[in-house]
C-alpha cells in the first residue's frame, strides 16, 4: 500500500515538474518577441552557448566521423560495397548522429553552464535584486539564454555533421583507399535535401528542449551550493533522456 | 568596449561557420544543383516501361553525363511514360535519329538513360522528341521470357521426337 502511495507521489511530482516546465516555456515564448529587440543580450548568449562550444563540437565531430569511416569501411567491405561509405556516413551523420551527439555535448558544455549560472544568481539573490528593481528576471536573464541556445544548436549540429563527413573522408579515402570520386558522387546521388532538413528540424527541436531544461533547472534551483550542484546534474540527465526520446519520436514522424 | 567587440566578432565567426556548414551540406552533399535559370535544352522520350527511373537520374552518352531527367509523366493517349530530359547546353550535336535506352548502373545501382548517337546530319533542337526508345529491362519479364522459351523448346523437342518415331514406324 505504501509502495503504491510512493509511486503515486513520484508520478505526481513528475507530472507537476512537466507542467511547471511547460508553463515556464509559455512565459518565455510570450517574452521572446520583446527580447528580440534587445539583440545584444542574445548575441552575448549565442557567444556563450555556441561560440564557446565550437572547439569541443568540431573535435568530437571529427572523431565521430573518423570512427564512422573506419567502422563503415569494415562493414561495407564484407559486402564488397566500400563505395557506399560516403552515403552511409553522410546519412547517419546528417539524420542521426549530428543532431543527437551535438545535443548531448551541448547539454554537457552549455546547458550545465546556463543552469549553474542562473542557479548561482538565484543563490546569491541577484534575481531577487532584479525583482526589487522591477526587472523581470525571466525576461532579462532566462529568455536571452533560451533564445541564444535555440539559435546556436542547429548551427553547431551543421558544423558537427560537416566536419564529421570530412573526418570520414579522411579515414575512408586517404587511409583506406576508397575511390574519392565514388565516395562523393554516391553520397551526392543518394542524399536529398529532405535528409539535411530532417537534421536541421531535429536540432532545432533539441535546441528548444535542452535550453528550456537548462534554464528551468537553473531558475528553480534550491538556492544553496548543493541545490545548484543538483540542478546542474539534473540538467544533463534530463536533457540526455529527453533528447533520445524526442529523437525517436521525431524520426518516426519525419520518416 | 574592447571585450564586447571580441564577443561580437567571435559570435559572428561562429554564425558564419555554422551557415557555411549548412550551405556545404545543402549544396555539396545533396545532388541538388543551385541553378540560376534553366540552361540547356529539353528533349522528350516516350518509353513503354521506365522501371524505377527517377527524376534527377543522369542522361549519358558514351558513359559521360550530359544531362538529367527533369520530369516523368504518364501519357494517357499512347499509354507510355513521357520522360523529359534536360541536356546541358554544351552537348548540342546529338543526331536527330539517336536512340535512348534505360540502363541499370551495376547490379543494384540506380537506373539512367543512355543515348546512342545515330548517323543523321541534323541535330536535336529544343523540345524535340527521341523516337527510337528502348524500355527498361524488367527482371521479372526477362525471367518469364526465358522460362517460356525453355518450355517452348521442350515442346518442339517432343514434337520432333514424335514425328521421328512416326517416320520410323512407317518405314
Amino acid at each position: 500500500m505504501s509502495l503504491l502511495r510512493e509511486l503515486w507521489r513520484s508520478l505526481r511530482s513528475g507530472l507537476e515538474t512537466l507542467g511547471e516546465m511547460m508553463l515556464f516555456l509559455g512565459r518565455m515564448l510570450a517574452y521572446t518577441p520583446a527580447s528580440l529587440r534587445r539583440f545584444g543580450l542574445i548575441v552575448h548568449q549565442v557567444y556563450n552557448t555556441g561560440a564557446l562550444s565550437l572547439v569541443i563540437i568540431m573535435l568530437c565531430g571529427l572523431f565521430v566521423g573518423m570512427v564512422l569511416g573506419l567502422q563503415g569501411f569494415d562493414v561495407l567491405q564484407r559486402f564488397g560495397s566500400e563505395e557506399s561509405l560516403g552515403t552511409m556516413t553522410a546519412l547517419s551523420l546528417l539524420k542521426e548522429l549530428g543532431p543527437v551527439v551535438t545535443a548531448l555535448l551541448f547539454s554537457g558544455r552549455a546547458g550545465t553552464a546556463l543552469a549553474s549560472e542562473i542557479g548561482l544568481m538565484q543563490a546569491t539573490d541577484q534575481l531577487a535584486a532584479m525583482r526589487m528593481m522591477a526587472v523581470d528576471p525571466i525576461r532579462r536573464v532566462c529568455v536571452p539564454r533560451f533564445v541564444g541556445g535555440i539559435i546556436a544548436m542547429p548551427l553547431l549540429a551543421a558544423i558537427f555533421s560537416g566536419i564529421g563527413i570530412y573526418g570520414a573522408q579522411l579515414v575512408g579515402v586517404q587511409m583506406m583507399g576508397v575511390d574519392s570520386g565514388q565516395f562523393w558522387s554516391q553520397m551526392r546521388a543518394s542524399v536529398e535535401t529532405r535528409d539535411v532538413m530532417e537534421g536541421v528540424i531535429k536540432s532545432c527541436v533539441f535546441g528548444v528542449a535542452c535550453s528550456l531544461i537548462a534554464v528551468y533547472e537553473g531558475y528553480n534551483a534550491i538556492p544553496t551550493a548543493e541545490g545548484v550542484g543538483r540542478a546542474t546534474t539534473r540538467t544533463v540527465v534530463i536533457s540526455a533522456v529527453v533528447t533520445l526520446v524526442l529523437d525517436y519520436m521525431l524520426t518516426a514522424a519525419l520518416r | 568596449m574592447r571585450q564586447t567587440r571580441a564577443i561580437e566578432f567571435s559570435t559572428g565567426l561562429f554564425a558564419l561557420l555554422g551557415f557555411a556548414a549548412l550551405f556545404f551540406l545543402l549544396t555539396q552533399i545533396t545532388n541538388r544543383d543551385i541553378r540560376f535559370g534553366e540552361t540547356g535544352y529539353q528533349l522528350l522520350a516516350k518509353f513503354e516501361n521506365i522501371g524505377s527511373l527517377k527524376v534527377g537520374a543522369p542522361v549519358s552518352m558514351a558513359g559521360v553525363t550530359i544531362g538529367r531527367v527533369e520530369k516523368i509523366e504518364y501519357d494517357n493517349t499512347e499509354y507510355k511514360a513521357a520522360v523529359t530530359l534536360r541536356i546541358e547546353p554544351g552537348y548540342n550535336r546529338i543526331p536527330d535519329d539517336s536512340d535512348a535506352a534505360i540502363f541499370t548502373a551495376g547490379l543494384l545501382g540506380g537506373q539512367y538513360i543512355g543515348i546512342g548517337p545515330g548517323g543523321s546530319e541534323t541535330y536535336f533542337k529544343d523540345k524535340d522528341q527521341i523516337h527510337l526508345t528502348q524500355s527498361a529491362i524488367v527482371l521479372e519479364n526477362l525471367i518469364s521470357k526465358f522460362l517460356f522459351s525453355l518450355a517452348g523448346k521442350d515442346k518442339d523437342k517432343d514434337q520432333n521426337q514424335d514425328a521421328q518415331g512416326a517416320e520410323a514406324k512407317t518405314q
